[in-house]
């Protein structure tokens, strides 16, 4: 728990020597409890007080970082329950899985393929993150083949599942020169795992069969001196994924409870008779870290990187596009002028609308703040008033020939207001959604 | 190491509401639907009851639709040309309750009229003896001219109608106190707007119990991220005791979700996308979980395989 910055300064040496570079200890104390300044500026704080210090500085859920050889990732370290309350900061990795003993062709087809995946979702390129590569084959050496089969095929970050140290140990080799995390130690290979880990500077994911028996094996694990832990409570389903997760958060969040506040892996399509998507799904909004696929199928993972989006969305900052006349598909004077807001998602369904119509067009992205049509509409922020201050702003009319403009049919109403707004125009009313815009553009626009 | 659960203590708990009446209870329903009653946030068993699990809707319309995705065509087959064929065709798909959405204009494009929406909804009610829904076009005007008469007409069967909106809502409560309905309080994505339109409403004499909150919301990737939030609060600030933010809340994942590009088709989309079919099924369902997560009570959808799939991961919600 953070600490305020009265109980930083009773833990301070109170010399107010200055040699931090504040005037006295108590501003050093206040800047410390607003993170703008690092205890390593006091050179005469007692160990006890460091360790105190650095303890309650620690986030509550630790954040583990991995790493392939081109690419990282980072989880953990998230302040709320609901990203309402502030946000969500570090997005879970999605991976697929990969069995060494598919065959050398096998593996590296099915990983090249995965590895090259990506999509555009507005604006924002989507991938997989990484592979988690699991020794089923039981042989240390066909295990290390294919880790570095995998590692032929993709630079991206790699967990590896390796039910003993042996084989551990022979998939980190394999992996050496990255970061991966090592999956998994329990109750019987802890300090072997540990070990293994521990050569190899990887994270290391931690299983129990209930919270008691995880928290005992991380205080273990922390004991031999490993500190980026990764949990699998061994939840299986959606209700007990749900409770459990939820309580993991919330002891790390409300209790400050050390043992359990590291990031969670999940395999959600591994559980007997779960629908992976929707298990997926929820881990996705609730609470996971790592969450491991059974196969690439891009007509899952596209919804479900979109999903993770979405969740880990700021909800104080929607994303938005710069106001502006933007000109697609090489318009004309004659082509046809739309108008919209400046909501990114907005703005590129739209955009990606007319540019997939074929029809050169000018779009108008008015300042509404970052709101969707219909919400910056009730909001006040997409009227009248505004749609005509950005015709005019943008310089419209030395572009346009024409002064035919096309209003989203989910704001109708504005036409007759904006008529007088904007003296000698027609105000067309367009589709409702864009996906609708090319069929509405052949039925009404004539040049 | 023993670990200590913190649980949440609240003091409100959200307010159950039953859609549909039996012969006894003066309509011709085969059964009700009540949703509501919980006392704690979603499927957090152990600190909580959970009475009544989400609800699992069917969209239907009173004609066939014009441009829906060819993928609805061809789950419903025939059944979409005559809703009540289409009602029989989703209780048999499983439907908890048929929510049935009036045109706009019928299929020889003319304003659709009160006599048909009357028509249509006795039709509707011969068919299947589930709960219905019975919602408006989407235009304050039509819509008022059409479920005031539907209201009469169905007196006694408890239907959910809508939409009542804050600039229109006067006319349906009306028509709903009248003929011992329910009613659909829908507002664009914001908390202080759902409370208040609940208050608009009960303060015209409609009774708490006979209203349910439609917060709307976003399909994945066009919102559903705002939705998903204004649900949490709503639903903490009912568990908080908040007494205007307590009714069960209903949500269209169906409508939302097969308007949008990644469902509705296949051609002219990037490859990396993946198989059309599968997607779209991917993107209604996704939403739906997604919006079970933050506590919807009531789901609206339109694929049968979706309905299936959401009751499967609403089973395995419930307790042991």
């Amino acid at each position: 728990m953070a600490l305020t910055g009265l109980e930083i300064y009773k833990l301070l040496p109170q010399t107010n020597c200055k040699d931090c570079g504040y005037p006295t200890c108590l501003a050093f104390a206040m800047k410390l409890a607003a993170k703008q300044a690092e205890l390593k500026a006091c050179p005469h704080v007692s160990p006890e007080a460091k360790i105190k210090l650095e303890a309650a500085s620690a986030p509550p859920i630790r954040l583990v970082e991995i790493a392939g050889e081109d690419g990282k990732l980072a989880v953990g370290n998230e302040t709320v329950l609901f990203r309402h309350e502030k946000t969500f900061y570090h997005r879970p990795g999605l991976f697929v899985r990969v069995m060494d003993s598919a065959g050398d062709a096998a593996v590296k087809a099915a990983v090249a393929e995965a590895d090259a995946f990506q999509v555009d979702y507005v604006g924002i390129t989507l991938a997989l993150d990484g592979f988690a590569v699991e020794a089923a084959s039981g042989n240390p050496a066909a295990f290390a083949a294919a880790v570095k089969t995998v590692r032929a095929a993709s630079k991206k970050p790699l967990i590896l599942i390796a039910p003993t140290p042996e084989l551990a140990k022979a998939g980190l080799e394999a992996a050496a020169g990255t970061r991966p995390l090592l999956y998994a130690a329990d109750g019987s290979n802890w300090q072997a795992m540990a070990e293994a880990a521990k050569a190899a500077g990887a994270p290391l994911a931690v299983k129990g069969s209930s919270l008691d028996e995880l928290a005992e094996l991380t205080a273990k694990l922390q004991g031999a001196g490993i500190e980026d832990l990764v949990l699998d409570p061994g939840a299986a389903g959606h209700r007990d994924s749900l409770q459990q997760f939820t309580t993991l958060r919330r002891l790390a969040l409300k209790k400050n409870f050390r043992p359990l506040g590291f990031p969670l892996i999940t395999f959600p399509g591994a559980v007997a008779e779960a629908d992976q998507t929707l298990l997926a799904a929820q881990h996705i909004a609730k609470y996971a870290g790592f969450i491991v696929l059974e196969q690439f199928e891009p007509a899952t993972l596209y919804p479900l990187l979109v999903l993770r989006q979405n969740i880990y969305t700021d909800p104080q900052k929607p994303i938005q596009v710069q106001p502006a006349l933007y000109e697609i598909n090489g318009p004309d004077g004659n082509a046809p002028l739309l108008v919209t807001t400046n909501f990114s998602i907005t703005y590129f369904s739209v955009a990606n609308e007319v540019e997939g119509s074929g029809w050169p067009a000018w779009l108008v992205v008015a300042d509404a703040e970052g709101m969707s049509v219909l919400t910056a509409w009730a909001a006040g922020k997409f009227d009248a008033e505004r749609i005509a201050k950005s015709v005019k702003a943008f310089g419209v009319e030395g572009k346009v020939g024409h002064k035919r403009l096309i209003i989203p049919g989910q704001v109708a109403v504005l036409s007759g207001e904006l008529e007088e707004e904007l003296p000698g125009w027609q105000i067309m009313v367009g589709p409702r959604e864009a996906v609708d815009i090319a069929a509405y553009l052949k039925a009404m626009w004539k040049n | 190491m023993p670990v200590e659960i913190p649980k949440d203590k609240w003091s409100g708990s959200v307010r159950q509401v039953t859609l549909g009446a039996t012969a006894q209870q003066g309509g011709t329903r085969s059964r009700t639907l009540t949703l509501g009653g919980e006392n704690a946030m979603p499927f957090l068993h152990y600190e909580g009851s959970f009475p009544n699990p989400p609800a699992l809707a069917i969209e239907i319309r009173d004609r066939r639709p014009d441009e829906w995705s060819p993928l609805l065509y061809q789950a419903w087959g025939e059944a979409i040309n005559d809703p009540a064929e289409w009602a029989k065709a989703a209780e048999a798909a499983g439907a908890d309750m048929i929510f049935l959405v009036l045109s706009q204009t019928t299929a020889d494009g003319q304003p659709n009229t009160p006599a048909n929406a009357k028509a249509v909804v006795r039709k509707v009610l011969q068919a299947t003896g589930l709960p219905l829904a019975v919602i408006g076009p989407g235009q304050a005007d039509l819509d008022n001219e059409l479920i005031v008469p539907v209201a009469e007409e169905a007196k006694g069967e408890r239907l959910l109608l809508g939409t009542c909106e804050d600039k229109n809502y006067r006319t349906i409560v009306a028509a709903a106190l009248a003929n011992d309905h329910l009613v659909q309080s829908k507002t664009p994505m914001d908390v202080n707007l759902s409370k208040q339109l609940v208050i608009l409403i009960h303060d015209m004499g409609m009774p708490l119990e006979r209203i349910v909150m439609d917060p709307t919301t976003g399909a994945l990737g066009y919102g559903i991220e705002y939705g998903y939030s204004v649900m949490e609060r709503l639903r903490l600030a009912a568990l908080q005791g908040d007494g205007m933010t307590q009714q069960p809340m209903m949500v269209t994942p169906g409508e939302e979700t097969w308007k949008v590009k990644e469902s509705k088709v296949g051609e002219g989309v990037p490859a990396a996308w993946g198989d059309w079919q599968k997607r779209a099924l991917e993107w209604e369902a996704i939403t739906g979980a997604t919006l079970i997560q933050s506590g919807a009570n009531l789901l609206v959808v339109r694929h049968p395989k979706t309905l299936q799939r959401l009751r499967g991961m609403v089973g395995a919600l419930q307790p042991a």
